[in-house]
């Protein structure tokens, strides 16, 4: 059985339309994207669709009582909502620099969430 | 704080660092960054998420990140900031620029500089300036605000969100909302299309089942202390509520995502003159306003997509205004006799930026940078000098959210003695 997907690509601001075909559950082909990674979207985006997750956590003694976080690679596209969850529990001692590792396994899926920010102790 | 410099930015953001940094390198040692906020970078600080700097760095940075590389650099080439410090006017003495600057250590204080680059940004559009009807209870916000507030200092502004307007601002507000908590019940959006990116439509409220409703507005606000609920109602090809169509929403939160303006009231105080199109000021091919040895870039110029492209553009800005103060002695040529190419934009094109072009002082090339009035497909955009067409350019799609840029080689301009204005426009395939 094949059946096609339209999607948006959504690696960068060009915003191509992808066409996906797929047979018997498989990624035939991905159609419409002007980069390779917009062909490694098409295919994950219908098989395992991944975000970047991107929010705050608490800060204590800091020059700001918040700083801003990413999961450092994709995570699944279901798990975001318990990420965002997970992340209301977390408070940080100042200083925070960028890079540094707030929680090391989002979720069970082994991604770390790091801190983007630098936030100087006051 | 000295009194005396070289060169003068006015804001600490994407802008104003790229601009110190390219100025610097090129020879600028006397310059200072005037930043009102207490720390540099800017909006970036608030813009958490992630998708800056695929162009400069080739790869997904979050604000605060792509901001900290900039600022980084600024450091490294010791380049002088000073923070918390607002500017309250630029005025002219003689070919010297003096700036009023406040801040609580110094008081209040006369900077004088050869040249300046302005690099203050913009600001959202906000209620007042919407026309909404209805009362004025607690609750509104524009989106940006709304985003500084969840992002930098740890507040939520609400738990029922109903969001007007469909700019980045407010698609990504509407997911940044929804992942701290809050319902977003529905974006609405006047126009018949979304005035943000595509990716954005599709992680931001795709992902989250959030409704987007084009061509509505909200047609009431109703609550006295506290917003209680919006009443939206779908438009028709004049932008005007259909009867009948009214929806009531249920929320405690109206953020409004409804378009930037540029930040241009020292420019205007200035004398610069301002495009009518943009809000910002009219300049050349090195960004220089109208007012001699006053730069401008970033979305005081006019409002980007792209940081990428802000930081570009700055960073030009940065150069010409090195090259202003390096020729600060030389004899002024005879501006009078000068030829300056007008840009006219027409057939679907809003503007351009430059808005003019001085062959004597262009570069090998100048970028075009540009936005239409609505979608078109496959199109090419061209450039004609009198009935000769001198650039002819495929474009796949263009769309009024997505600025575009031309690059215009001098060679294309050389046979242009005589002509004191060129055509850009859309043309059909």
């Amino acid at each position: 059985m094949t059946e096609t997907r339209e999607l948006i690509c959504i690696n960068c601001p060009l915003g191509c339309g992808l066409t996906v075909t797929i047979k018997d559950g498989e990624v035939e082909k991905v159609q419409g994207n002007t980069c390779p990674k917009g062909e490694a979207y098409g295919k994950k985006e219908v098989t395992n669709p991944t975000r970047i997750v991107t929010s705050t956590v608490r800060v204590t003694g800091g020059a700001l009582p918040v700083v801003s976080v990413k999961t450092a690679s994709d995570i699944p596209k279901e798990k975001i909502m318990d990420c965002a969850r997970v992340l209301k529990e977390i408070e940080v001692q100042a200083p925070v620099s960028i890079g540094d590792v707030v929680l090391e396994d989002v979720c069970g899926t082994g991604v770390p969430m790091i801190a983007t920010k630098n936030v100087p102790a006051v | 704080m000295k009194n005396t410099y070289d060169l003068i930015i006015i804001g600490g953001g994407p802008a104003g660092l790229a601009a110190g940094i390219q100025a610097k390198k090129a020879g600028v040692e006397n310059l200072i960054i005037l930043e009102r906020d207490h720390e540099l970078g800017g909006i970036l600080n608030q813009c958490i998420h992630n998708g800056f700097g695929l162009h400069t760095f080739k790869e997904e940075l979050t604000g605060p990140e792509y901001a900290q590389r900039y600022i980084d650099q600024a450091k490294e080439l010791s380049i002088p900031y000073k923070l918390n410090t607002m500017v309250l006017d630029i005025s002219m003495e003689g070919r010297e620029k003096v700036v009023t600057v406040m801040n609580r250590e110094d008081g209040l204080v006369f900077l004088h500089a050869k040249a300046v680059i302005l690099a203050m940004g913009c600001r959202e559009r906000p209620r007042g300036a919407l026309n909404i009807p209805g009362y004025r209870p607690a609750g509104i916000y524009t989106a940006g605000t709304a985003q500084r507030l969840v992002n930098m200092e740890g507040y939520m502004p609400g738990r029922e969100v109903v969001i007007l307007g469909s700019g980045d601002i407010g698609l990504i507000m509407a997911r940044r909302m929804t992942l701290e908590g809050a319902k977003v019940k529905v974006v609405a959006e006047l126009m018949p299309y979304s005035g943000g990116l595509q990716r954005n439509i599709v992680q931001c409220l795709e992902d989250f089942q959030i409704p987007l409703k084009l061509s509505h507005t909200v047609v009431d606000i109703q609550g006295r202390e506290r917003v209680s609920g919006v009443t939206l109602a779908e438009v028709d090809e004049n932008r005007k509520p259909i009867p009948g169509t009214e929806e009531f929403y249920s929320c405690d939160t109206l953020l409004l995502s409804c378009g930037l303006i540029p930040e241009n009231e020292l420019s205007s105080k200035l004398g610069a003159q301002l495009s009518p199109v943009t809000s910002g000021p009219v300049v050349n091919e090195s960004l220089e306003t109208g007012v001699e040895g006053v730069f401008a870039c970033g979305n005081v110029l006019h409002v980007h997509d792209l940081v990428d492209f802000v930081s570009e553009e700055a960073g030009r800005a940065g150069i010409h205004a090195a090259e202003y103060i390096r020729n600060w002695n030389k004899d002024q040529e005879n501006k009078e006799r000068e030829q300056v190419i007008q840009i006219q934009t027409e057939g679907g094109i809003r503007y351009s930026v430059p808005h003019m072009i001085r062959p004597n002082h262009m570069e090998d090339t100048v970028t075009l940078r540009f936005r239409v009035g609505q979608v078109f497909k496959d199109v090419y955009v061209s450039v004609y000098r009198g009935e000769e067409r001198i650039l002819h350019k495929k474009k796949k799609k263009l769309a009024p959210g997505e600025m575009e840029q031309l690059v215009l080689k001098k060679t294309d301009l050389t046979s242009a003695e005589g002509f004191d204005k060129i055509v850009m426009k859309v043309e059909e395939a």
